[in-house]
């Protein structure tokens, strides 16, 4: 594997009394897919917003490309290439497809772009184009879901973390939606995924992080990794 | 009759741009602009200061004005509101609240309390409609037109430029905003000096079709609030429409109960709709 593009050493991110993630540790190889596993409740999904800048770390250390990005607003970590996918997509609803996907081209470098992205995401969702005048709040839960894939790829990212993107979607959707990433990870974007099935993540990521109680307790190889080691580190037994 | 239902409409377009800065506020910032109207009374003034000193025409002013105003609401943004958004409601309140009543209060030491006018050339004419005894008072077909002309161009601005839909993104999803590269707070910025813009505009407009005072904020405060209300908050056409609603609701209700009654028209127009569409017409 070759050197880390993201590390997070010995995170921790409060909300008031409530420690969210006590100590992670994480480390994703350049142009890889990484799959992030664990209970609800676990800390991954704050360990995602705490990456991207949308909530602060109380201690510890982000670094991306080399550089230490912690505590960095949302909109300055992003201008460095970084992308989140949020929870439940987060599309602008009261605005068109080719809005939310405009918004998505927001940061000064992607702005210059804009043309070449939006021709490359209409490409790899045809049906975000067909509908790109329609309101995202008008789409159903799957197209959403491209819409924010999508909006993340107009910022010609090189890494996008994509959290539980398979979230109450119907499987022939999911599977869809996967071989998309693949391809995305293909055209040189480094992965990061939440997800709650275990099978599917050792399937799609080169890497496999375990998070329990805020903590990342078992993080290997998706080859060298067993279904049964995953799911003992999963449930803390 | 007619002429009622003519400058009831031509109002319209003058309600809907003194309305459309809160609108955009209440949209985005999710504050209630208490200092609304003073912001456009202040525009007003400014404009009266500015031709006082200068001799320049109303609208020359706006040259002056108007980045005087954008600044002016970026800064009280800035440095007071944004401070407390994360506070609740009721301390940005207060401060706006607390603005109206130093703006009015400056107002009244330099400009003293009496009667203003911004003075031009049309304010006496008129255009005669064919021999039905109506006409157009031309100030209030100026007013219409700029109105609607502004409202229209903030339209395009929200739709076509980065800042307009960043603008509208921070209203429908602040997080997400955020995570496409906005800064949301300089954004909130650029929200107030655009609200401010607009109310400047508004309030020359204003000035120049009726007598102002340092305390007329409050009726024009409540025009907002009536155009907030009936075109549903953050939507700027639908400011538009409401501005439209709520001038014929005055000058009909005028025309039907008397001059004493046209301002309670308009209320009723306001408390009909919040018992049956609270969220407004165009609420999004």
């Amino acid at each position: 594997m070759s050197e880390a593009m993201l590390t997070v050493e010995d995170l921790q991110v409060n909300y008031g009394d409530f420690i969210a993630v006590n100590g992670a540790s994480l480390s994703v190889p350049c142009g890889e897919i990484v799959s992030v596993v664990g209970t609800n409740g676990a800390g991954k999904s704050t360990l995602f917003d705490c990456v991207a800048g949308v909530v602060k770390p109380v201690r510890g250390k982000v670094t991306f490309k080399g550089e230490d990005i912690t505590g960095l607003p949302a909109h300055e970590i992003v201008a460095k290439g970084l992308t989140l996918v949020p929870q439940g997509s987060r599309c602008f609803i009261r605005m068109t497809v080719e809005e939310n996907l405009f918004m998505g081209s927001y940061t000064k470098k992607a702005r210059k772009g804009y043309r070449d992205s939006l021709k490359k995401v209409y490409e790899l969702f045809p049906v975000l184009y067909e509908k790109r005048n329609d309101l995202s709040g008008s789409l159903s839960g799957g197209q959403r879901q491209m819409v924010a894939i999508g909006r993340a790829l107009m910022n010609a990212p090189e890494m996008i973390l994509f959290d539980e993107i398979s979230l109450g979607l119907a499987p022939t959707v999911i599977k869809d939606i996967y071989a998309r990433i693949k391809e995305i990870n293909a055209g040189g974007v480094t992965a990061v995924l939440i997800e709650q099935d275990v099978k599917r993540s050792l399937r799609t990521s080169a890497q496999c992080d375990v998070m329990l109680k805020g903590k990342v307790v078992l993080s290997g190889k998706s080859g060298d990794l067993t279904e049964e080691q995953i799911k003992l580190a999963y449930f803390g037994v | 009759m007619a002429q009622a239902l003519i400058n009831g409409i031509l109002l319209g377009g003058l309600y809907a741009i003194v309305g459309v800065g809160m609108s955009i506020i209440f949209g985005i910032v999710k504050l209630t602009n208490l200092a609304h109207g003073d912001f456009v009374i202040l525009g007003a003034y400014l404009s009266l200061a500015v031709s006082t000193a200068t001799g320049l025409h109303p609208f020359a002013s706006f040259a002056i004005v108007l980045p005087v105003m954008f600044g002016l609401g970026f800064a009280i943004q800035r440095t007071m509101v944004n401070r407390l958004l994360t506070r609740g409601d009721e301390p940005p309140l207060l401060v706006m609240f607390g603005l109206s009543i130093i703006i009015q209060n400056l107002l009244l030491q330099f400009f003293s309390a009496d009667a203003q006018h911004l003075r031009s050339t049309y304010d006496i004419g008129s255009i005669k409609i064919g021999d039905t005894g109506a006409i157009i008072p031309l100030m209030f077909l100026i007013d219409c037109i700029i109105g609607v002309a502004i409202i229209l161009a903030l339209n395009m601005f929200m739709k076509k430029t980065y800042v307009g839909n960043a603008i509208r993104a921070v209203s429908d999803d602040n997080t997400a905003a955020r995570i496409m590269g906005v800064n949301v707070p300089l954004v909130y910025g650029v929200a107030m000096g655009v609200a401010m813009v607009t109310a400047a505009l508004a309030g020359v407009l204003v000035g120049m079709t009726y007598t102002i005072y340092p305390t007329s904020g409050s009726q024009y405060l409540i025009i907002s609030f009536g155009v907030v209300v009936i075109g549903g908050m953050g939507s700027i056409k639908g400011t538009l429409v409401a501005g439209l609603i709520f001038g014929l609701a005055q000058l009909l209700g005028s025309y039907f109960l008397g001059t004493s009654l046209q301002l309670l028209a308009g209320y009723v127009i306001i408390l009909v709709m919040l018992a049956v569409k609270p969220r407004g017409l165009f609420a999004k």
